[in-house]
């Protein structure tokens, strides 16, 4: 694998950040170079917030990309923002319980992904943030989805322990979901 | 085994790592994890942490604590610095050992929080008063970091100078891998017969700083002078990438903007160009000759451009180097941009006369653009006085292939 990378955006809370994390603890366990590079302006609670993580089998020299290969927007702003910039044939994953308009990149692969049903049906309406990373990992085969689930239980330890079974059934709805979107669509 | 952690939390355990007992220091943006991971960790290895009233109490603490002899640090971004600057002085002429951490944001003033190498200058060459040198290092990596601030602690106690690990917004908050050398706490310093730690049974030590009588400080700073000329001699470190040692250009970088300029050599590489890049990785004593080396790989009339986020700063080391013999080119952000590697082979592409391919968004300044000696010496760039020229040309045909929006996009 040469290097991919993705943006991942939406609302300060709705865990992307924490999301990135995951996936980037599961490029490591893979053995893969990985670098994470949150945008830490003045950022808070229901400002926009994002991160890029690059996954490489060199050593990453920048972090910082114009154009990624994936993207995983939360809500409209990260999609106004980010989807134009994307890479022809990239992977856009919209969270569609939030975000009616359509990204308009014919040459992109496009996931519509309700996240907020399909979280709450994993247990709770929070973890939407893995039922968008598991349609994107379902749809780029990235990493491996059980090196997921496993970043996911080393990150919810001691008394966040609890949520490990929630977040592990949101991302496999997730994976499940992009296979079934991916179905027949020509990519 | 590698983890996975932020730049300011690795810079913390591997002070720890290194053998640091005592931090001060107060908090700022971008720099707060290395504080919030130390208030943790220092207790569980029997060290103390002390969040001071101000930047200039946790420098002066960081004086107390290094002249009884302890491994101490503090770390603070831009403006915090500043405000350290006289301590530091005292710390230098005193000749104790401490690390300073800076993860530069950008300024003047108060500026802003986000990333910059703005502050290059002020480590390098004038920071506090009178004629003390720090020995300075810049970390491209987390992992860089993590080794620079081992390292920094064995300069500091080698050469009883203070050291600054001077790092940006960017490391400090970015995760990358990383892998620490030995377990648990760092030696503690091997050698202090210099330290305050109680004269009974012994001669007393004097740590101070005043000297009133002329003859006095003239040799206390000819002995200084020494010791900043032996590190000189042996401290140098720089890397020179780009597999070959022959360049059509060469780009001069550091830190966060050195490992962008890396993949933008690389992507320049598949285009056929040779370009490469040298990164100084101690910024004080700035490794001139090797930099005049890589410059001689260069081809005849080949430019050197040299990239930082800040409004030319290292170009004035780069161009000592240089010593005249080339051009050395500037490409300089401010505010807290990071140029993409796309910016960069762009500025690489215009320097060296491809075509313009890739339609990226750059700040529009025509003032950091090259322009015709036409147009420089009258003040007016070609395309806009009518004259037809083409290093104008070339110049301007970016700004005009700026990104738009497709039309159709809502």
């Amino acid at each position: 694998m040469a290097t991919t990378e993705v943006v991942m955006a939406g609302f300060g809370g709705q865990g992307m950040l924490l999301a990135g994390k995951v996936l980037a603890q599961a490029s490591l366990h893979l053995g893969k170079e990985v670098s994470w590079l949150p945008s830490y302006g003045p950022e808070m609670r229901g400002g926009t917030a994002n991160v890029i993580v690059r996954i490489s089998s060199q050593p990453i020299g920048s972090p910082v990309v114009e154009s990624p290969r994936g993207l995983i927007v939360m809500n409209l702003p990260s999609l106004e923002k980010f989807a134009p910039r994307v890479q022809a044939g990239g992977v856009i994953v919209v969270n569609s319980s939030l975000v009616e308009r359509d990204p308009q990149r014919k040459d992109c692969v496009v996931l519509q992904v309700p996240a907020r049903e399909l979280a709450q049906q994993a247990g709770t309406e929070k973890a939407a943030n893995f039922v968008m990373l598991g349609a994107y990992v379902g749809a780029t085969e990235v990493v491996l989805p059980e090196a997921i689930e496993v970043a996911i239980e080393e990150e919810f330890t001691g008394d966040k322990e609890k949520f490990i079974l929630t977040n592990i059934t949101a991302f496999r709805s997730g994976l499940d979901e992009a296979r079934k979107g991916l179905q027949g669509s020509p990519s | 085994m590698k983890v996975l952690m932020k730049g300011n939390e690795a810079l913390g355990e591997a002070a720890i790592r290194a053998g640091c007992v005592h931090f001060f220091g107060y908090p700022i943006t971008p720099q707060t994890e290395v504080p919030e991971y130390l208030v943790k960790r220092l207790p569980q290895v029997g060290g103390k942490f002390v969040q001071a009233e101000s930047e200039i109490a946790a420098i002066n603490m960081v004086f107390g604590a290094a002249g009884v002899g302890v491994k101490c640090m503090t770390s603070s971004s831009s403006p915090g610095i500043s405000l350290m600057a006289e301590g530091i002085s005292y710390i230098a002429a005193c000749e104790l050992p401490c690390v300073i951490v800076n993860i530069m944001r950008a300024g003047p003033g108060l500026g802003g929080i986000l990333p910059s190498q703005s502050d290059y200058l002020q480590a390098t060459k004038g920071h506090g008063h009178g004629d003390y040198q720090l020995i300075v290092l810049a970390p491209s990596t987390v992992q860089e970091a993590v080794d620079l601030m081992i390292l920094a602690f064995e300069l500091a106690e080698r050469y009883r100078n203070p050291v600054m690990v001077c790092a940006d917004g960017m490391i400090g908050q970015m995760m990358e891998p990383v892998e620490f050398p030995g377990a648990g706490r760092g030696e503690p310093l091997k050698d202090n017969d210099w330290a305050l730690t109680g004269c009974e049974g012994r001669p007393r030590r004097i740590v101070n700083s005043l000297y009133l009588t002329p003859e006095v400080l003239h040799e206390h700073n000819i002995k200084l002078k020494r010791k900043y000329d032996m590190i000189a001699d042996r401290e140098k470190r720089w890397e020179v990438y780009g597999g070959s040692d022959s360049f059509d250009l060469l780009l001069v970088a550091f830190g966060t903007m050195a490992r962008i300029c890396k993949t933008a050599v690389d992507e320049l590489k598949e285009e056929g160009l040779r370009v490469g890049l040298f990164r100084p990785i101690t910024l004080n004593p700035f490794p001139l000759e090797a930099c005049r080396e890589a410059m001689d790989g260069v081809v005849a009339d080949g430019p050197v451009l040299t990239v930082e986020m800040s409004m030319g700063q290292l170009v004035q080391d780069v161009k000592l180097a240089a010593e005249g013999s080339r051009t050395v080119e500037l490409y300089g952000t401010a505010g807290g941009i990071v140029p993409s590697p796309d910016q960069v082979a762009e500025r690489v592409r215009v320097l060296l006369g491809k075509e313009v391919r890739s339609t990226i968004d750059v700040p529009a300044n025509p003032e950091w653009l090259p322009v015709c000696e036409q147009a420089q010496a009258d003040g007016v760039p070609c395309n806009e006085a009518g004259r037809d020229c083409e290093i104008c040309e070339r110049s301007y045909a970016r700004l005009r292939n700026r990104r738009t929006p497709p039309a159709d996009y809502p």
